[in-house]
């Protein structure tokens, strides 16, 4: 049991940083059928930035959280000119700026990098389950930033104008919604997810290294796909979903066996729910 | 003499000079390797002609390098050895480091009947013909292979540690972990030991902790890495922060700086298995790294340390042959009765290029590797 109640506490801390970054996916699809496939590198720079502010400025803890969300300024470099350019464009530009992220970190340094530790560390042991200081910190930070997310879109004008966007590009504008701003805005907000997600995965996982983006990107992606892709609360639970099954099928299996099984799960989720858990059909109009 | 030497000896276009090719990753991704590789050459190269040249029949001849960088590409190393073989006509290549280029050249070496040495390839394949799974005849090593440091530390773990529970986690992914973590558990098991965990990620993997809970719940009394020096610490910090307090052991993958710089204090205590030991007492050794850290400034890793070694190979290969030519040198190089290297004693196995020698086990103490003794299985 207590074994069952460690793995768990580890799924939790793996699903939160998957969901962070599923969040940037699903946001910007939601809003523009596209998929920003520099997400990943995204991520990765947070990490990086996390790095430098930590080593170099010795910078504590709370303002690296904010100085991770200026990974926005890149948004506004390479996707606001082609806003007005076919979707092809935008997603050749994603791949491009992942590449050029990935390729600029290299050449500054090849080396894998250590995080030091931002804040104290603490292990607590229960009987025979230990949780440490950091776990903790991951899953509540996640789960508040999660928390904030969904009130903004759900609750603030905002996030009707972005639910808007995502119901109808065409007409909302009509109404007076100012689309550019609203889009700038939701690639600031997923981007910055992605960038605070780098900072926690760089806390947990110290060591950092320029092509780290790629698969926990690849992760997060089917975590959105899984959820239901351009829904932000099935991001949330695709999230957790990935993060739980890779650690129980873990826990149980021979550790060879985890992506394997992991991904047939999910490959039978999909079948029998093809537009995610929390995805709706959205019937094509000929 | 001379006459005779420029008769028997087939392929030199001039025989004033000894000429040794060296294949080096300069560039790539690996150019730590290179540079010590190219040093140390560099390095034995002008001991031995400060001494005048080594020693053919009654005349001295002066040693030749011909660097070549395979920029850190399979195929750039087999153009390479093509062309010190063909082209500069040199009557042995030493290098490349890593077994994924050292196998490419070592083919082409071997088809053109010329030695080459590589300081640095564990892999058992390089030195065995792809096809038959014989000894390749003109391929040596001065390193010992993946599957003796399995069999190395099996040992020193129920010897001087005489711990008989051990845990396993390596990559699945990565031939050198696979091999030596099998090797681990078969020679553990068969000496008295018992393997409680045996568990497996694969390449690129930053999250273990599903393994390492699973790894604390059978309650081993050491743990076993045989994983690259990038992704040791992140295993070690996270079973820490699981409350895992048993302590963990290492391969030869451990023996980089870079270790300590992404380890900090959470390595300390630990052993692993290793080439050479920096600061090892034997007068050889001292006074290689003496003059190593007065020419360079550093002090020279294990790279370094075996590329001296496969240099003082050949240059005891030509004196015993007594002339400048290529079957000579490969037949008394496998003759070598024992040679006395920076990084130990050593000898080749009967009809293999594989030499037979110790090594050791450092410590980790405050962030540096010391010495804690050399081991033969």
């Amino acid at each position: 049991m207590a074994y069952l109640f460690q793995q768990a506490l580890n799924a939790l801390q793996l699903g939160s940083i998957y969901a962070l970054i599923a969040l940037g996916y699903t946001m910007v699809y939601g809003i523009l059928t596209m998929i920003n496939f520099a997400h990943g590198d995204l991520f990765m720079v947070g990490a990086f930035f996390c790095f430098l502010l930590a080593v170099y400025l010795k910078l504590s803890f709370v303002p690296t959280l904010l100085f991770t969300i200026l990974g926005v300024v890149i948004e506004r470099l390479a996707y606001k000119p082609l806003r007005n350019s076919p979707r092809v464009s935008a997603i050749i530009t994603a791949l491009g700026v992942g590449l050029f992220l990935e390729n600029f970190t290299l050449a500054l340094s090849p080396y894998p990098k250590h995080i030091p530790a931002l804040i104290e560390h603490t292990t607590w042991t229960i009987g025979t389950v230990s949780i440490s200081s950091l776990q903790i910190l991951v899953i509540v930070l996640s789960l508040v930033l999660m928390l904030i997310l969904d009130f903004v879109v759900q609750r603030t004008k905002a996030g009707m104008a972005m639910r808007a966007i995502s119901w109808d590009k065409t007409i909302v504008p009509l109404m007076g919604v100012p689309v550019n701003k609203i889009i700038s805005l939701t690639f600031a907000i997923g981007t910055g997810l992605g960038g605070a997600a780098g900072m926690m995965y760089g806390l947990a996982y110290p060591v950092i290294d320029p092509y780290m983006g790629i698969m926990v990107g690849w992760k997060a992606f089917i975590s959105a796909v899984v959820g239901g892709i351009g829904n932000i609360r099935g991001a949330m639970i695709g999230g957790f979903i990935l993060g739980a099954v890779e650690i129980m099928v873990a826990a149980f299996f021979p550790s060879t066996y985890r992506d394997f099984v992991a991904f047939t799960l999910l490959f039978i989720l999909l079948i029998v729910r093809p537009y995610g858990i929390l995805g709706k059909p959205h019937p094509q109009k000929v | 003499m001379i006459l005779s030497l420029c008769i028997c000896g087939c392929s030199k276009d001039d025989s004033s000079q000894i000429k040794i090719g060296v294949i080096a990753e300069l560039t790539g991704d690996i150019p730590a390797v290179g540079a010590s590789c190219k040093n140390a050459a560099e390095m034995a190269a002008a001991e031995i002609n400060d001494a005048g040249g080594i020693q053919l029949g009654d005349k001295k001849y002066p040693v030749k390098l011909i660097i070549e960088d395979n920029t850190g590409k399979a195929d750039q190393s087999a153009s390479s050895a093509q062309k010190l073989i063909t082209q500069n006509k040199v009557v042995a290549i030493v290098g490349p480091n890593a077994s994924r280029y050292a196998l490419p050249a070592a083919e082409i070496a071997e088809s053109g009947k010329v030695v080459l040495i590589t300081p640095w390839s564990t892999a058992p394949k390089t030195t065995l013909d792809s096809k038959t799974g014989a000894p390749k005849k003109y391929i040596f090593r001065s390193c010992f292979i993946d599957p003796f440091q399995g069999r190395v530390l099996a040992k020193f773990v129920l010897d001087n540690l005489k711990v008989k529970k051990a845990a396993v986690l390596y990559d699945v992914a990565s031939e050198y972990n696979k091999g030596i973590a099998e090797i681990f558990k078969e020679v553990y098991e068969q000496n008295g030991g018992k393997v409680v965990a045996f568990e497996t990620y694969t390449t690129n993997d930053k999250d273990f902790s599903s393994q390492l809970t699973k790894i604390k719940k059978a309650g081993p009394d050491i743990i076993f890495l045989p994983n690259y020096y990038s992704e040791v610490p992140l295993q070690i910090q996270q079973a820490k922060r699981l409350g895992i307090t048993t302590p963990f052991i290492g391969s030869d993958s451990w023996g980089s700086e870079e270790l300590i710089k992404l380890c900090g204090k959470d390595c300390n205590d630990y052993y692993f298995s290793m080439h050479y030991a920096a600061d090892a007492s034997t007068a050889a050794t001292k006074k290689f790294i003496e003059d190593y850290k007065a020419k360079y400034g550093t002090t020279p890793d294990d790279v370094a340390a075996l590329t001296y070694d496969s240099f003082g190979l050949i240059f005891q290969a030509l004196k015993t042959a007594g002339k400048n030519d290529r079957q000579a040198v490969r037949d008394a190089l496998a003759k070598i009765p024992q040679y006395e290297g920076v990084t130990g004693n050593m000898q080749f196995k009967e009809g293999s290029g594989d030499p037979v020698k110790s090594a050791v086990i450092l410590k980790i103490k405050d962030g540096k590797f010391t010495w804690f003794a050399n081991a033969k299985p």
